[in-house]
């Protein structure tokens, strides 16, 4: 297990008690989120599904990389990594 | 739709969104709002443009490019700023919210729209969702 932090969104800050980013102690970016849902819980359920996967409309970033062109929620998290939420955004006229 | 809340919007920050929104025309554009949260409400002073990575329907639809937003995250971060919100464009469309723009939506940010008709800049409008709805929020220059 290393200390990495996880970069809180806006939109989801209001499941944080205003906190931009939390420190965490985990090996993967699975264990990241559960660190974080298991005090911010309203948190974990807006990222993951009931089944425990990531949300549609939500991506999830490991340094630079988005952890879908790495190992999904199982990418290994090393010490001092930033683990950022990011709202998916879409719409249009149509 | 009511007017609820407002949003200040920095006379450059204006100018270069109309930019953005007009050179980017006959296509929707889109990206991030950055600013600061005070006791009177949220104040943009970047805006930052981002890909559209729907090229198939980029005359109607757009997907902005979470590597962007995750830039515009960071550079937001390294001054103390926030990203508070998102603005796209409706070319030759009012700058009022679809559907599809709804359903895509989170509650907290402000959705700035601007309409472009024509490949000018007609109106700019901004939005937030609140229980799954739109509210108009004043501008602010």
């Amino acid at each position: 297990m290393t200390q990495a932090t996880i970069r809180i969104p806006t939109p989801l800050r209001t499941f944080t008690n205003g906190a931009s980013q939390l420190q965490v102690e985990a090996s993967t970016v699975r264990e990241a989120l559960q660190a974080a849902g298991a005090e911010h819980e309203e948190l974990l359920a807006r990222i993951l599904d009931d089944a425990g996967e990531l949300r549609t409309f939500v991506n999830l970033f490991v340094g630079s990389k988005n952890i879908s062109q790495l190992e999904g929620l199982d990418t290994p998290v090393a010490k001092d990594d930033v683990l950022s939420i990011l709202p998916a955004v879409a719409g249009g006229i149509r | 739709m009511t007017t609820q809340t407002a949003l200040a919007l920095t006379a450059e920050a204006r100018e270069h969104l109309t930019a953005l929104a007009e050179s980017a025309y006959p296509n929707e554009a889109c990206g991030a709002l950055i600013g600061r949260r005070n006791e009177a409400g949220s104040s943009i002073h970047e805006v930052a443009s981002a890909e559209n990575l729907n090229r198939e329907r980029a005359h109607d639809r757009y997907e902005l490019n979470p590597v962007d937003l995750l830039k515009s995250e960071e550079r937001a971060a390294s001054t103390g700023a926030e990203v508070l919100g998102i603005w796209h464009t409706h070319p030759d469309h009012p700058a009022i919210p679809s559907e599809t723009d709804r359903l895509a939506a989170w509650e907290g940010w402000s959705y700035i729209i601007v309409s472009v008709l024509e490949g000018r800049c007609d109106s700019i409008r901004s939005w937030r969702l609140v229980e799954d709805a739109f509210i108009e929020e004043m501008i602010q220059s």
